[in-house]
């Protein structure tokens, strides 16, 4: 395997007396999509800033395509293109408008820029709405257009913050398809979600982070696996949620759950079994809960 | 459908900023809202200050050609002021950010609105003194007297559109910059624009006499209508060129604190 595509180590940042990230570390292989997981306010987007030149980390390294995002900042946003949290386009301008703005200011001559924004518009099923203003676009097409736009040149390294929030499925999925293309044809992805399905879908390995460190990295097989598969919901006799409790979703692990909290709660308690949401995957890596804990809560 | 092009250097400057400027053009034309506020608005005080006020201010019926060069000037102050409010947009909603991450001078972003919004103005200023003509004005000024106040009137507009492009900058929402803006907005009142400072309170002559409106309305006035210009020109231009180069200092410093403090 060559270089990484993204190397970073020991990262940190503070905003005024707020830790933001609190020692990162990561390597992400060329030509691979890497999903960082966590949930709001967790640092995915400082993280995102710094990996792309925005922001400058009060300490540790960061190298993108073999380049120092500090010493070397052009030759980083040439290598680099982001699409941020917001689609980032005009909404005054039309889609083919937006586009040709972007095509011009990375270089391309005007007749360049007209063919290539032809070719993103069509590829990216835009080609119908191309001449209309971009505020009359569905939350779906606008990130489409968002995300041609960062295709305007192949850079070898797409940043993709929260790429799918706020969309609906059928768009959603449409967006997947797309990012998965782009691997294929040998860009690295790396993209920050909130939803551990999409992480699943799409990454070759998946970071999670919560209050600014990374507390698990794996493929998504192996996170599953720590993460374990049901979760067991106790509830008390008026239908209040008590605690919900991660098991590896294999019988004998259940039973064993089962017998050990049976001791601990009242008999009265219900239960309910269910997928493990985002919820569960921090609790299971950040609070670790035992069940002695639980007895207090029924106490 | 990957056609790769590698790219080894900055866009050329002048790309960037044609570009940029077309960008800020297309979103003027396309805002026709305040394109109309811009032009109207003065239109509309002009002929309040002429035919409503302009009896009482002076019986003569010669208000209108005291009036007019303080009507270009509030004109342009309220043309330029939006442009705080379109850098503050471009602040905001997250294009600033990719423009960031490309291999682009991204300062240019601002250049594109100020021209943009000497454009406007201009043309908001040729409306207002075609109506003023319409009206009864009759300036004196000779050719180069017009293309003399053709300057100074730039040079203004280029003076608070740069102000309000920092005011932008700085201010963290495209409604505080539109606050910030209407502010400055009544400087204009506080000067010789519609009425002699000396008829005013001594305390606040002071204050007319000392802002830097007042030489540059001044300087316009004796430019088109041959009143005495006396050393105002040179304070009218030596107000403007400070606080130009203030205001463009101001933004390059704002635009890199914003840079810093996501």
């Amino acid at each position: 395997m060559s270089k990484p595509a993204i190397e970073v180590k020991g990262l940190r940042k503070k905003f005024g007396n707020h830790v933001v990230l609190n020692g990162i570390d990561l390597s992400v292989p060329s030509g691979t999509v890497y999903a960082l997981l966590g949930p709001n306010g967790a640092g995915k987007t400082t993280l995102i800033h710094i990996l792309s030149t925005l922001v400058a980390a009060d300490e540790g390294s960061v190298r993108v395509s073999g380049y120092d995002v500090v010493t070397d900042k052009l030759q980083v946003k040439q290598s680099i293109s982001l699409t941020g949290q917001f689609a980032a386009v005009d909404d005054a301008l039309t889609g083919e408008e937006n586009l040709r703005m972007i095509c011009r200011l990375s270089g391309l001559t005007a007749l360049e820029s007209r063919v290539r924004a032809d070719e993103l518009l069509q590829h990216f099923d835009l080609t119908g709405a191309a001449k209309k203003r971009v505020k009359t676009y569905s939350g779906g097409m606008r990130r489409r257009l968002d995300l041609a736009i960062s295709l305007v040149t192949s850079r070898p390294v797409l940043f993709l913050d929260e790429p799918t929030t706020g969309l609906d499925t059928i768009s959603r999925r449409a967006l997947w398809e797309i990012i998965l293309q782009l691997k294929e044809q040998g860009i690295t992805v790396f993209l920050t979600t909130q939803y551990l399905e999409e992480a699943d879908q799409l990454a070759d390995k998946i970071s999670v982070i919560a209050d600014g460190r990374i507390v698990a990295t794996g493929t998504p097989g192996e996170l599953k696996a720590r993460l374990g598969g049901e979760v067991i919901e106790l509830y008390n006799e008026d239908e209040n949620l008590i605690e919900a409790f991660p098991t590896t979703g294999s019988i004998q692990d259940i039973s064993r759950a089962l017998n050990e909290l049976i001791l601990k709660v009242p008999q009265e308690t219900k239960v309910r079994i269910r997928k493990p949401s985002m919820d569960d995957v921090f609790l299971a890596l950040t609070a670790k809960k035992s069940t002695q804990e639980l007895e207090g809560a029924f106490s | 459908m990957t056609t790769h092009r590698p790219i080894t250097k900055l866009t050329p400057f002048w790309v960037t900023n044609a570009v940029f400027i077309g960008r800020s053009l297309r979103l003027s034309m396309r805002n026709t809202e305040a394109l109309l506020m811009a032009i109207l608005l003065p239109v509309m005080l002009m002929l309040l200050f002429t035919y409503v006020f302009g009896g009482a201010l002076d019986p003569s019926g010669n208000y209108v050609n005291y009036v007019v060069p303080g009507i270009i000037l509030l004109c342009a102050g309220f043309g330029s002021a939006s442009t705080a409010v379109d850098v503050a947009h471009d602040m905001t909603n997250g294009i600033i950010d990719r423009f960031r991450t490309m291999p682009i001078r991204s300062l240019s972003v601002v250049t594109g609105h100020v021209v943009a919004s000497l454009t406007r103005n201009l043309l908001a200023t040729a409306v207002v003194i075609g109506v003023a003509l319409s009206v009864g004005f009759r300036p004196s000024a000779n050719a180069l007297e017009w293309l003399a106040a053709l300057g100074m009137i730039v040079l203004f507009i280029l003076t608070f559109t740069w102000l309000f492009a920092a005011i932008g900058l700085m201010t963290g929402s495209p409604s505080a910059a539109s606050g910030y803006g209407f502010i400055l907005l009544f400087l204009p009142y506080l000067s010789s624009a519609f009425v002699q400072t000396n008829t005013m309170p001594s305390w606040l002559q002071g204050v007319a006499n000392h802002q830097p409106i007042t030489p540059v309305i001044e300087s316009i006035r004796g430019l088109l209508t041959g009143t005495p210009i006396q050393d105002n020109a040179w304070w009218a231009i030596g107000w403007c060129s400070i606080l130009l180069l203030i205001s463009i200092v101001w933004c390059l410093i704002a635009f890199q604190r914003k840079a810093g403090r996501r």
